[in-house]
């Protein structure tokens, strides 16, 4: 098999790169034996992960930064999507020259347990040979940190200098210091949050309801035949409103009508803003599972890291060693800064060394994913402290 | 890169190896010498969000926050020494301010223009205007200073709390001044204080 690491850029890179070890490089998939003690008290396993690499470890693996993809997203944190030929997600943050740089880290990005890239997720097959569907059991933000620490000791990685996530990769972030302080130097939590709010819960509710009132959803046993696009497609449509700004969508759309000249006196997309929805609904079927999206918003909801440790956030993070940098946006109204505040507020009762910064961007929830220059210099700089 | 002359004082007789807060660290420079030249374990909270990225990016650990706010998210005797350098006359609740330092802090470091030096004196007696000077640079509608105060009102409001000053250093410029004749002589005063 080619090696990935081939496609990821120069002949330096590839150079540098250890060409032998299969455990490394692009499009990497392995079966851990696990078991997984999950949350909700079954025991999962075997454990498919969906994972990739850039750059080359370390001797000790020290350098290895783990990156934790939102909701939507996957291993293809810097690399092409198979399926949408897209650049990776998050190459403004992950590349040469990037905070996160191939050139001097060991970079993991691994699909989340759940999900549909890869890693077991209710698509996959279980025992029977048959897809879970809603027989995968619900798993929560914890649960997917389980199955990263899987990986990483796979990869012969006992300690990151870093785990760098926004949105749902911000609470893994934190998972990961609560859960596995010593195998965490450093956490980057970017517009982000400790717990779900009623907010958050009821956005997902509503993009879950669509899903499971589309008649193609069938209870979950879908697969093989029509996927329940219609109602997919909706939820990514109610979810995509809660990542821009009112301010950005009023610059970007206004009330300017969608190729004609008049309202047009019926239901078609007359706003330009609707064509846009209908748009990121329509292509977001072709890359994402409707179950998948079920469990994965179900892992957020459930998620309360104070809840986990006594009702205090601070206990989560009790004798910490890890460094904290959380950065917030302040057109982010799905995980609102004070969110990052009260992350913060508990890092100081914890003696824990945390930097925080709200950023200044018209782009709203979506803003950790966007031309943000001034978050690069902050993660930026807070990284390299690490490796002074 | 010389520091600001209150700033020098105070990184001067900071004991190495402290844990230190900087309430208003501005983009860190003090909190980077403490942290260099007296391997200071330094925390700093800034108010502007652009001095919070530089200090970050500079490696420092800083919290985008409000003195007025955001100190009593701290645990008691947090820290070796809290800072409040050039900020205290620019909070809504100096007081607070203060007893909160003294509550992280076993030590806290406090600076502040004194509005009794002579040139600010002289300014508002002959001008009659609320004085600009080397020390107070900003004319009174853009001032972030709200509650300007003197060396003397310092003294006596330390005194009231039952503070106790372990150290007191007067400023001219880089100059320092004596303590008899501070009140109109200096125009910058740094305090070292304990409960």
């Amino acid at each position: 098999m080619r090696l990935g690491a081939a496609a990821w850029g120069t002949k330096e890179d590839v150079a540098t790169t250890p060409s032998t070890d299969q455990r490394f490089g692009l499009a990497r998939h392995v079966v851990l034996p696990g078991p997984l003690l999950l949350d909700g008290g079954a025991s999962f396993g075997p454990v498919e992960v969906a994972y990739e690499t850039y750059g080359t470890p370390a001797p000790d693996a020290s350098n290895a930064i783990l990156i934790c993809h939102a909701l939507t997203g996957d291993q293809h944190v810097a690399s092409t999507h198979p399926i949408t030929g897209k650049p990776g997600w998050w190459t403004r943050m992950v590349g040469a020259g990037k905070p996160v740089d191939p050139a001097r880290h060991f970079i993991v990005c691994a699909n989340v347990l759940g999900s549909c890239l890869g890693s077991s997720g209710p698509a996959s097959r279980a025992e029977d040979g048959q897809p879970y569907a809603m027989r995968f059991p619900v798993i929560t933000i914890r649960d997917m940190v389980r199955a990263q620490a899987l990986l990483l000791d796979h990869l012969g990685i006992r300690q990151l200098a870093a785990v760098v996530g926004g949105s749902m990769g911000g609470m893994q972030v934190l998972e990961w210091a609560a859960t596995f302080p010593e195998r965490v130097r450093a956490a980057v939590v970017i517009a982000s949050a400790a717990r779900h709010s009623a907010q958050n819960i009821a956005f997902h509710e509503v993009g879950r309801q669509a899903i499971m009132a589309d008649p193609r959803w069938k209870a979950g046993d879908y697969y093989g035949a029509e996927p329940p696009a219609a109602g997919l497609a909706v939820a990514r449509m109610a979810a995509h409103i809660t990542y821009l700004s009112e301010a950005g969508l009023t610059e970007k759309f206004g009330r300017r009508l969608q190729s004609r000249d008049a309202k047009s006196f019926g239901f078609d997309a007359d706003f330009q803003v609707e064509s846009y929805l209908r748009h990121q609904g329509i292509s977001f079927v072709d890359r994402f599972d409707a179950n998948s999206y079920l469990y994965i918003t179900r892992a957020m909801d459930y998620f309360d890291l104070a809840e986990e440790h006594g009702g205090r956030l601070a206990n989560a993070f009790r004798g910490t060693r890890t460094r904290f940098c959380l950065v917030s946006f302040d057109s982010d109204w799905l995980y609102p800064t004070t969110e990052s505040r009260s992350i913060v507020h508990a890092l100081n009762a914890a003696g824990a060394p945390v930097s925080f910064v709200e950023l200044s961007s018209p782009f709203g929830h979506d803003a950790f994913l966007l031309d943000v220059p001034e978050l690069n210099r902050v993660v930026d700089g807070f990284i390299r402290a690490g490796e002074a | 890169m010389s520091l600001r002359p209150d700033l020098a004082i105070i990184a001067r007789h900071v004991d190495p190896g402290s844990r230190i807060l900087d309430v208003g660290c501005g983009d860190g420079q003090l909190m980077a010498v403490l942290r260099d030249t007296r391997q200071a374990d330094a925390r700093g909270i800034e108010i502007d969000g652009t001095n919070v990225s530089a200090a970050v990016a500079r490696g420092l650990s800083v919290v985008q926050g409000d003195a007025d706010t955001d100190l009593a998210d701290y645990p008691d005797t947090a820290f070796d020494y809290a800072i409040l350098s050039q900020t205290l006359q620019t909070t809504r609740a100096p007081d607070r301010v203060l007893e909160e330092l003294l509550r992280i802090g076993r030590r806290a470091f406090v600076s502040f223009p004194n509005f009794a030096y002579w040139r600010v004196r002289w300014s508002l007696m002959w001008s009659g205007r609320m004085p600009v000077t080397p020390a107070l640079p900003v004319s009174w509608y853009a001032t972030e200073n709200i509650h300007q105060l003197t060396v003397e009102d310092f003294r006596r409001f330390v005194r009231e709390r039952g503070i106790t000053v372990e150290g007191a250093w007067f400023l001219r410029g880089a100059q320092q001044r004596g303590a008899a004749a501070a009140n109109f002589r200096a125009e910058h005063a740094v305090f070292l204080l304990r409960r």
